[in-house]
């Protein structure tokens, strides 16, 4: 009875969707071609005035995601400081602009439309997925280079105009599969996944491929549900009895917390190995982290991190917001230096047009190679999709500590 | 060797479907609705626990015990109040169903209220059983604590329901209830307060199962008692729904099936393969293993 009250409420909400969706088309048909007309004369007046690149960062700066908007829009703010202190990008200083989306869609378009008419050059965000994916629409049509920080799911870089500084999702299973193999992690290897979501579905997938060539052997890979995610005394079973010395989990915290309680419990202690979704393992409520003791995941920034690049950043970081930074902000530092790579390349200057500088720099993406803080070595190819070395931190007494 | 782990693991799985169980099957046995909501009491009940010890410095066997019956109470309080407030006006309703899809309501009204007060994220709860269980052939074979608590706990609420319902005076007026409603009500008995007496008992064994299934699988969020509250509905339906040792049967075999069906044909199949089989016990035996046909009198 409760499943079909469940068919019931989705049928509805997809209903909601759609009609929300039917809004959302208007108002592109009916904003894009005012906007369009804002851009020209932006540009003008930029141009007028001449000397500056406009760049602007989107992220959810307030609500339940505020967390990542804030690392990122602060980040970028921060790179952008340090390149306009040091002579700007071809010897022109960038201005910088941010605007809060919530974390939502409609709201993130708002946000570039508001960030357009200011006379925006270059997008860097949004900083989550789904917004990334609502605004790529509107960059494509403008034909502004759009690098997104930290958009992982598959369709944010859909467009050719949109590039990211992330690992897609099913990307990670790759990744993953690679530092494994490449630090002799294991030989066996274990598989917990959630069957019924397409982020864990979808790395699973990609690393099963990456770990047949990296001659990992995968001894049981085991599935769960959302409708049966309470005992996985089975899963785990079968990958102790078949001898697994690392777990992979491509999971989300919340089942993550339960699988490590219920191996401590029957007294298995292989490696867990998880992906970004592992990250806030250590925020659960009332979670004993010494469960979490061990446990790795993939991550491509670890702020205990001893180069001198991550030990600055850090340090400016905390001396100007007053708090450690995460992966989103080395994301998102890490894209604005991208950018003054590629501008640079290409000997970009801000008076050209907005299309015109987006032809530019996607050219240079595909050329350049990258050092940031997320990777020491970073290339692209024409769909947007960074290829990097693989990172990943450890759990150690309750905080990340870098794996390296 | 594995056998026998993974027939454990069943049983540790079945005692919680049990617990949970017995508190629909009395419910239903007697009142003769199906309180869907009952999933949601002991989501209740798991977050009174969690808010008391944690308010009282959790940790302490003190502190325990209190934040246990205090939760009994309360959720004793909140049958009370759901049987008072969403289902007693419902009662003389022309069909059953009205009851029945309030109850739905309720359900979702009690997950959405958590959602709001406690928010999404899930919590980690600190299990109530400290005793680490008991181990055999070199540590090879483990049963939790929690479990062998859980098996005693229901054994002990069976036993108990049986002598309360033959043996006292209330019990028997449960049973005229049950039988005849009016009949009931023209020998003297007040039929309102024995189901409330009724929902008071099933809500405080809601709380006692919530205690113990988020002491297994201490993932507390706004829909733990959902799902479990489905499958101890189904394993309540096998034991023959009504009847309190059929309710402990059932739940035993359906963990049961549950662990091994995972186990040896597929762990994304068990799902399909624990409703098939309340599909197969409505089609060959309506009345399930232990259930009694009665002849409904008009």
């Amino acid at each position: 009875m409760k499943k079909f009250n469940k068919v019931v409420s989705a049928v509805m909400a997809s209903a909601m969707v759609v009609s929300m969706l039917a809004g959302c088309t208007d108002a592109a048909s009916t904003d894009t071609p005012d906007a369009k007309t804002d851009t020209a004369q932006q540009t003008n007046n930029s141009s007028d005035s001449g000397a500056t690149f406009k760049i602007g960062a989107i992220g959810p700066l307030t609500g339940g995601a505020a967390a990542y908007g804030n690392a990122v829009c602060n980040a970028a703010e921060l790179a952008v400081d340090e390149i306009n202190a040091a002579g700007g990008i071809n010897g022109y200083q960038i201005e910088y602009n941010k605007e809060d989306d919530e974390h939502n869609a409609e709201k993130s378009v708002n946000a570039y439309n508001t960030l357009k008419d200011w006379g925006m050059q270059i997008l860097v965000g949004p900083t989550t997925s789904t917004p990334s994916i609502a605004v790529s629409e509107y960059t494509k049509a403008d034909n502004m280079f759009q690098l997104t920080p930290s958009g992982s799911a598959v369709d944010c870089v859909k467009y050719d105009n949109v590039f990211r500084v992330c690992f897609s999702d099913p990307n990670q299973g790759i990744a993953s599969a690679q530092y494994i193999a490449d630090k002799k992690l294991a030989t066996k290897v274990g598989v917990i996944y959630d069957s019924s979501d397409v982020y864990s579905n979808g790395i699973y997938q990609k690393f099963a491929e990456e770990a047949k060539s990296k001659n990992l052997e995968i001894v049981s890979a085991e599935a769960f549900t959302q409708d049966n995610n309470t005992d996985f005394s089975v899963q785990l079973q079968k990958a102790k009895d078949a001898g697994a010395d690392l777990v992979f989990l491509p999971i989300y915290y919340k089942d993550a917390s339960l699988i490590l309680t219920q191996a401590n419990t029957m007294g298995y202690t292989p490696t867990f190995f998880g992906v970004d979704g592992m990250d806030g393992i250590l925020t659960v409520d009332n979670f004993d982290t010494k469960l979490a003791e061990g446990v790795m995941l993939l991550t491509p920034f670890a702020a205990d991190a001893t180069d001198d690049l991550t030990v600055n950043f850090v340090k400016n970081y905390q001396d100007k917001y007053g708090e450690v930074p995460n992966q989103f902000a080395a994301d998102a530092y890490d894209a604005v230096y991208i950018l003054k790579q590629a501008l640079e390349a290409k000997n970009v200057t801000p008076d050209m047009s907005i299309s015109d500088i987006c032809e530019a720099v996607k050219g240079a993406m595909v050329e350049i190679e990258a050092a940031g803080l997320t990777s020491s070595k970073m290339t692209w190819d024409a769909s947007g999709e960074p290829n990097k070395e693989p990172k990943a931190v450890v759990i150690k007494e309750g905080a990340y500590v870098s794996a390296e | 060797m594995s056998f026998l782990t993974y027939l454990i693991n069943g049983l540790s799985l079945g005692s919680i479907y049990a617990i949970i169980a017995l508190g629909y099957t009395m419910v239903y046995g007697i009142a003769k609705m199906l309180n869907f909501a009952h999933g949601d009491f002991i989501m209740v009940g798991c977050y009174i626990i969690f808010s008391v010890s944690g308010a009282i410095g959790g940790g302490s066997t003190m502190g325990v015990i209190l934040s246990v019956i205090l939760s009994v109470v309360l959720c004793s309080l909140l049958g009370i109040t759901t049987e008072f407030i969403a289902y007693r006006p419902l009662r003389g309703a022309a069909s059953p169903l009205a009851v029945l899809i309030t109850a739905i309501g309720v359900s979702y009204l009690l997950e959405n209220v958590a959602l709001l007060i406690f928010g999404a994220d899930v919590k980690s709860f600190s299990s109530v059983i400290t005793w680490q269980g008991l181990s055999f052939a070199d540590g090879q074979l483990r049963i939790q604590g929690v479990t062998i608590v859980t098996i005693v706990v229901s054994l002990v609420i069976l036993i108990c329901l049986q002598l309360f319902i033959n043996k006292t005076k209330q019990g028997q007026a449960m049973l005229a209830v049950a039988e005849d409603k009016g009949a009931a009500t023209l020998m003297g008995i007040n039929v309102n307060k024995t189901i409330m007496l009724t929902f008071a008992i099933g809500s405080a064994l809601a709380a006692v199962a919530g205690a113990l299934l988020c002491s297994a699988y201490p993932n507390l969020s706004p829909y733990v008692g959902a799902m479990p509250g489905i499958k101890a509905f189904v394993a309540a339906v096998l034991g023959g729904i009504g009847s309190i040792p059929g309710a402990m049967i059932g739940g035993l075999v359906l963990g049961i099936v549950e662990i091994l069906s995972k186990t040896y044909i597929s762990s994304q199949l068990s799902d399909a393969i624990v409703f098939g089989i309340l599909v197969i016990v409505l089609i060959v035996k309506p009345t399930g293993i232990l259930g009694k046909v009665i002849q409904e009198k008009v």
